[in-house]
Order: C-alpha cells, then sequence, then structure tokens
C-alpha cells in the first residue's frame, strides 16, 4: 500500500533554545522557552496552536499530558513520541497528518530535555526493561557499549577505518566553528581524533556525543495557512518510519531505513543527488555511516569508499549535519532528535545557526533512536524543500 | 537497581549455579532477554531451560568509561556480543583470554557482584575457576589468599571445612570452638595447620561472640557458619521445650548474634580489592525446607535460620556479600547415626562448600539425597509434607 502524499504540509520556525552542559532547570522550562521561542518567531499566541507533539526523556512523571496543564494550553490533539533520535522526523509526520486531516490546524512540537549531573546515569539505567535487565549491568558503559560492538562489527565486516569515522566528526567539527550555540567549538584535526582518550574500545572521546540540557521545536502548519500568516515555511515532500526492522540481523548493521527508502524518494520526486546537504543522526559516525548508506547516498557496503571520495563539511560536494551536529553541539536527550530536523529547515530558509551551504533547496533528514537492548529500534526520515 | 520479574528468574538459575533460559513451551523459541510472552508465537507459556553454554563471539569492546561507580574501579573492563547455539543473541561479560571474534566461546550464568544473575563468556577449554582473570572476583568467592572463619572447628564437619580450606590455599583459618579446654578426636591434625587459630567461640554467650567479633570481624572475608546442635526429637517424643531450646539457642539465635557481631564490618570491607570480604555461608540443612518428624525440632531451628539468612542476605545485598546456603541432607555424623545411607560424608560436603564458593553460587544442595528433596520439594511441597509424614509412621 503506498502511503498518502504530504502535499501541502509546510514547516514554520526553527528554535533552538541554547544548550547547556548542565541544568538545574527542569525540562519543563526548557520546553516551556522552545514553546515561547516559537510564538515569538511568529507572532502567534498560544491559543493559536491547536496541537502539541512532545518528545522527552526527562519530563517523567509528567507526560505530555501533564504538560497541557503547565503550559497553560487547551488543545484537540495531542501527542507524546518517546522516540529519542526518531523524535523529530516521527513528530512531523503525525504533525502532518493532524494538519492533514484537519484535526489540528497549527502544531507545535517540541523536544526539550534538562541535564542534571546525575541524569544521564539514570536515563541510562532505566532506560527500557531490556537495557535494565539485560544491558546496564554489564558495566554501565551505556550507548557507548552498545555502539562499540556496533562499530567493531562494521570495521571488520565492512573495512572500515578508524580515519574515515574521524574524516566525519572532523568535518562536523569545521561547521560548527562559527555556530554560537555548539558547545565544542575547540578545532579538531584527524591526529585529535584518533588519539583521543579511549572510552569503549574502538570508540575514543570524539566518536562520543556530550550530554546536555537544551530544546529544539518547529510548528507544522498547511502552507497555505502560514502563507496567509505571512510566515516563511518549507514543504515536506516525503517522510518513513521504521521499527524493529531486520530483527534477524545478529549484530544491527542496518538501522531501519532500507526497507522504505524506495518509497521516500518515490514520494519525494526527488533521489538522493538532489539534495544539497544531509542531515544525519549522528550519535556516533558508524550511524552516520549507515543512514550514508541505507538513505542510498551510496550502495550499501561502500560507505567507507564514499567518505573516502566526498567532502562533507559545508562547502563541500556532501555537505553534512551542517551546525556541527550532536557531535558538536551536545546531546540534549530527544532534542538531539530535533537538532538535524530545524537545522535542515534553516538552511532552507537561509537563517542558518553557523555556514549556509550556498543555494540550499532541498535536503534529507535522518533519524534513528532508542537503543532498546544490543541496537537502536526506531528509524525515521524525511526530505523537505524550499518552496 | 530495578529489574524485571522475569528476569529475577536467571538469577534464581544463576544463584545455583545454572546456566537457564526461557523457552517457548508451545514453539520451542528461546528467549532472551526475559520475556512475558514468547517473541514468535506469543505464547505465555515459558520455561526456564538449562543452555548448552556453547556460543559465538560476534564482536567485542573494553570499556574504559562507565557510568557506575562500582565498574569505574574495576576498568577497563571487556564485553562481548555473542549468539548462543539455541539463537538468542546476548551482551556478556567477557573473561580476558577470550580470543578475539569471531571465536567460540563458553557461556555461563553467574551472579554478579550486586547479586544479579549475569551472563559470563569464558573461553572453551577448562577455565573452571576463572582464576587467570584478575576480575574472577567480581563472581566468585574463592577462598583462596582469603582470611575464613569456621565456626565450629569441633564436628566432623567443622574439620573437614578446615583441611578443605587450607588446601584451596585460605591464608588464614579461624577456628571457632565452643569449650575449647575439651579435647576432641582430630584435634591435632587441625592444630597443626600453619594457617589455622584456634579461637574461643560459643554462639550462646552473646557477649562472647560480641567479643570475638570486634576482635577479628574486621579481617574476616568468609565466614562459614557451621556450628549446630542436632537432636533427634519431634513433639511427642519428649517433654518440655530444654532440648529445642538449645537447637534455637545455636542454630537460629547463634546466627542472630553473628550476623550482629560480625556483618557491619564485612559488609564495610566488601568492596576492597584484593582480597575483600566475599562470602558468608550457613550451613543449614534440607530439613529448613519441610520438616522431617523424627528430627522434627531439629527441622524447625533449621527453617528459622533459613528464614533468617534471608533477611540477612536481603541486608547485606548492596554491600556485595555473597550469603550462601547450604542445604545438605543427612551428614555422616553422631546424631544421624540410625540413619540408613546414603548419607553426605563431612569431607564431600566441605569439598562442595568450597566449590559453590569459587562458583559464587548462593544456594547449594550438596550429595544425591538433598538434590532429590530439592527436586521433590520444588515439585509439590504439599506432597512431600505428606511423603515424609508416611515416612514418620
Amino acid at each position: 500500500m503506498t502511503r498518502q502524499d504530504y502535499k501541502g504540509v509546510a514547516l514554520v520556525a526553527p528554535v533552538t533554545v541554547p544548550y547547556r552542559r548542565y541544568s538545574t532547570r527542569d525540562a519543563h522550562w526548557w520546553i516551556a522557552r522552545a514553546l515561547a521561542g516559537l510564538l515569538k518567531d511568529t507572532g502567534l499566541n498560544k491559543d493559536d496552536i491547536e496541537g502539541l507533539g512532545i518528545s522527552s526523556f526527562t519530563l517523567a512523571p509528567d507526560t505530555a499530558v501533564g504538560l497541557t496543564q503547565h503550559l497553560g494550553m487547551s488543545l484537540r490533539w495531542l501527542d507524546h513520541v518517546p522516540m529519542g533520535g526518531a523524535s523529530g522526523v516521527v513528530c512531523l509526520r503525525r504533525a502532518a497528518r493532524a494538519v492533514q486531516s484537519g484535526d489540528a490546524e497549527i502544531v507545535a512540537c517540541i523536544a526539550g530535555d534538562t541535564n542534571h549531573v546525575d541524569t544521564f546515569r539514570r536515563t541510562l539505567s532505566t532506560f527500557s526493561r531490556f537495557a535494565q535487565d539485560a544491558v546496564y549491568p554489564y558495566g554501565s558503559g551505556g550507548p557507548n557499549a552498545s555502539f562499540a560492538f556496533i562499530t567493531d562489527w562494521w570495521m571488520r565486516e565492512f573495512g572500515v577505518q578508524r580515519e574515515d569515522f574521524g574524516k566525519l566528526c572532523v568535518a562536523q567539527r569545521r561547521n560548527a566553528m562559527d555556530n554560537p550555540y555548539a558547545l565544542l567549538r575547540k578545532p579538531l584535526d584527524l591526529d585529535d581524533y584518533l588519539g583521543a582518550r579511549m572510552i569503549a574500545e574502538p570508540l575514543r572521546l570524539f566518536d562520543c556525543v556530550m550530554p546536555c540540557a537544551g530544546a529544539d521545536a518547529y510548528l507544522v502548519m498547511t502552507a497555505e495557512r502560514a502563507d496567509a500568516l505571512g510566515l516563511e515555511s518549507v514543504r515536506l515532500l516525503g517522510a518513513i518510519e521504521r521499527h524493529n526492522a531486520f530483527p534477524d540481523d545478529p549484530v544491527q548493521v542496518r538501522g531501519g531505513w532500507e526497507a522504505d527508502r524506495d518509497e521516500l524518494w518515490e514520494q519525494s520526486g526527488v533521489g538522493p543527488d538532489d539534495m544539497d546537504f544531509f542531515q544525519a543522526y549522528d550519535d556516533y559516525p558508524v550511524i552516520t555511516l549507515m543512514q550514508i548508506e541505507e538513505l542510498g547516498f551510496c550502495p550499501s557496503g561502500e560507505g567507507a569508499a564514499f567518505v573516502r571520495e566526498h567532502e562533507f563539511a559545508y562547502d563541500g560536494d556532501c555537505p553534512l549535519n551542517t551546525c556541527g551536529g550532536q557531535l558538536s553541539m551536545g546531546q540534549a536527550g530527544a532534542a538531539g532528535g530535533f537538532l538535524g530536523l530545524v537545522e535542515a529547515m534553516r538552511q532552507l530558509l537561509r537563517r542558518p545557526l553557523g555556514r549556509q551551504v550556498a543555494d540550499a533547496t532541498h535536503g534529507a533528514v535522518s533519524g534513528f533512536g532508542m537503543i532498546n537492548y544490543d541496537r537502536g529500534l526506531c528509524s525515521a526520515a524525511a526530505v523537505l524543500a524550499r518552496p | 537497581m530495578p529489574r524485571s520479574r522475569a528476569a529475577l528468574g536467571l538469577t534464581a538459575q544463576a544463584a545455583e549455579g545454572r546456566f537457564a533460559l526461557q523457552r517457548c513451551e508451545e514453539c520451542g523459541q528461546v528467549q532472551y532477554p526475559p520475556v512475558d510472552s514468547c517473541r514468535a508465537c506469543l505464547s505465555g507459556e515459558l520455561l526456564w531451560t538449562p543452555m548448552s553454554g556453547r556460543g559465538e563471539l560476534l564482536t567485542h569492546t573494553k570499556l574504559h568509561h562507565s557510568n557506575d561507580p562500582f565498574y569505574r574501579e574495576r576498568l577497563p573492563w571487556r564485553l562481548g556480543l555473542l549468539r548462543l547455539e539455541e539463537g538468542p543473541v546476548v551482551v556478556a561479560h567477557l573473561h580476558q583470554e577470550c580470543p578475539p571474534p569471531p571465536a567460540p566461546v563458553r557461556v555461563t550464568a553467574k551472579l554478579d557482584k550486586a547479586g544479579r544473575g549475569v551472563l559470563v563468556a569464558l573461553p572453551t577449554g577448562d577455565t573452571r575457576d576463572m582464576s587467570t582473570d584478575p576480575r574472577n572476583g567480581e563472581f566468585s568467592c574463592d577462598p583462596r589468599f582469603r582470611k575464613v572463619l569456621v565456626t565450629d572447628g569441633k564436628s566432623r564437619v567443622g574439620q573437614a571445612l578446615v583441611h578443605e580450606l587450607a588446601e584451596a590455599g585460605a591464608a588464614v583459618i579461624w577456628v571457632g570452638q565452643a569449650e575449647p579446654w575439651k579435647k576432641y578426636d582430630g584435634q591435632e591434625a587441625v592444630g597443626k595447620l600453619p594457617q589455622v587459630t584456634v579461637v574461643p567461640l560459643d554462639l550462646t554467650d552473646e557477649r562472647g561472640v560480641m567479643r570475638i567479633g570486634a576482635e577479628i570481624g574486621a579481617r574476616v572475608d568468609i565466614l562459614i557458619n557451621n556450628a549446630e546442635v542436632h537432636r533427634t526429637e519431634g513433639i511427642a517424643t519428649r517433654a518440655g521445650a530444654e532440648l529445642a531450646r538449645r537447637e534455637m539457642e545455636v542454630n537460629y539465635l547463634g546466627l542472630l548474634r553473628l550476623a550482629q557481631a560480625f556483618g557491619p564490618a564485612m559488609r564495610s570491607r566488601a568492596a576492597d580489592g584484593g582480597a575483600s570480604a566475599a562470602a558468608w555461608v550457613n550451613v543449614l540443612s534440607v530439613y529448613a525446607l519441610s520438616n522431617y518428624p523424627p528430627h522434627g525440632t531439629y527441622s524447625a531451628s533449621k527453617a528459622a535460620a533459613l528464614s533468617l539468612s534471608q533477611c540477612l542476605r536481603a541486608e547485606m545485598q548492596d554491600s556485595g556479600i555473597r550469603v550462601m546456603n547450604v542445604f545438605p541432607g543427612p551428614v555422616d555424623e553422631e546424631w544421624n547415626q540410625p540413619m540408613p545411607p546414603p548419607k553426605l560424608a563431612p569431607e564431600r560436603l566441605a569439598r562442595d562448600i568450597v566449590l559453590g564458593l569459587r562458583d559464587g553460587v548462593e544456594d547449594l544442595y550438596p550429595g544425591d539425597v538433598a538434590r532429590e528433596w530439592v527436586e521433590r520439594w520444588r515439585d509439590n511441597p504439599k506432597v512431600l509434607e505428606r511423603e515424609l509424614a508416611l515416612e514418620a509412621q
């Protein structure tokens, strides 16, 4: 069955609440700041927002429901998307359907998380039942350990070198240099990357994202409505999501995009070669490589060769994670799953945090999340365009 | 740290030294991590089933960073992702001598310091005691290089324990003796061992127990409480409560006194590197599970001790001290003389206790009688009660 298209769906007002390494505020504060940012950016009132999509790891004991009272909102559509790194695209897909069907005219999608000094450990130890039962007791390495397994496998099976991963990380750091919001802006070269402190072999420090506090948000409405309000917007050409794809792969070599990518490109009416940039989910570089292959930027198994042949900074032939990605911005919990999406919007709206990709008209965004046990379960991707 | 009820099933198996996973009774699929319904056919009927222990190491890592203070002190820490012959892919602690992947490994289930059942991958071949890996200590309570207190060194079981511990490389063995002025058979052999120091210890003497606790409690790594009073009485065989009281004084209240005198110091030393405080062993009886009427009051005192040792285990859990309960069937000693064989030789019981410490198990049923008994008890405790009543007639 073919998915209905996303005609007439527009994204408005990319908002990032500047990240901080640690925060004494709760997630509620960060989410409220993001909502305030959306209203300020668009001149809309709180009452104009009819729907709300929320993603957060640190909102407990609340869910999106509690937030309505916190934020003083009366809504006719509400969603809570606990999908971490995939939540940006998944929230977008759901909000798009709400707008298309008339369930809500304007939906605010917000992800926000705080980071107290002990938040990360607590999130890890109770992340999922499988994690608490069958992963956390094993050295409590968190996602570093899980991605070390996957990285080790990729290096042995597909001949990927540390230098290949390093090239991606170094390019992203270069992208972050002019981004005042990036928490990590110290110049990084390949030697720094290769010689960094060991974290979980073969992963070293600059393979890993730094947990922080922050929030990201955007609005979804019809293009008609955006135009009527005089708001600049970008268009959604196509979007997919997939959960627990390929469970029989003994080690995760595919994140899930492969199952739906043909549909994504067909629905979008463009292909990988038409993309002016790619905002990949970059919790670890091996996952970036997985997305490059599965979304069809290169044939599967040829990611390493692709990396060697291309340049990934904002001024290269394959601009990747143009604000520096999470590896330079920090990973603000579930907001990490929104970062690529709002950065794609900014590039297309010509309002970058840092450097602008010249003449960008089309971009791809990808999300990946939830290491439930030995692998990430949620994958999602979207294609956006400047109208 | 929270754990699901299903995952505690793995702990319960590991507590007795078994590596078992849930297997679907309808379609046969083996499940991991533990679940509530079969991943393949959604059946709710899952049975803990022993695994072959054969697996293939797929990928590995060595952690140089941990989010947990316990592991932070023990880095680097090796982990593997492996596929079991029965199908599931599991995360496991990886012995340092396992070759890099791809490689065959042997998988076992152990209790970790926090008492959680965890999977451990070993190289194929004989590495039963894992002693070639310094991190062995996290899963085992090996008496080697450790200082051990045996609370009753006079009994045949106590003497056998002392010899077995010396053989196993214990550094110091304190041997408790109530009424130390009384000579007994075997005294000379025990006294000759260079590791042995005799200490006066009468579990009915509260102040005496506290005094010895204050003296050596901060040095004891493993405490083996084998002191007991054993009389072969039911209810109707005797008038009055005097003998039963003597059993309770030693078997139940004696354990309580010991736990109060030695528990706090041992708890505080559980995380010391190297030869840390590691284990507390209670020699109970399989009669603790269900009353054996010819030894009725003794059974009751051992049942009380079992209940108290569960309390002790819960209180010790956070510290990392393993509380091991030993449930022998009839032991070949004085008070079991009228019992027909098979009876457990004291030497065999001592050997099994030392092996149990090495394997880091929590519940030990040494000998055929104990194993048969516990099997019957598990199958149906009520039926066992009736069987024992008939035996007593």
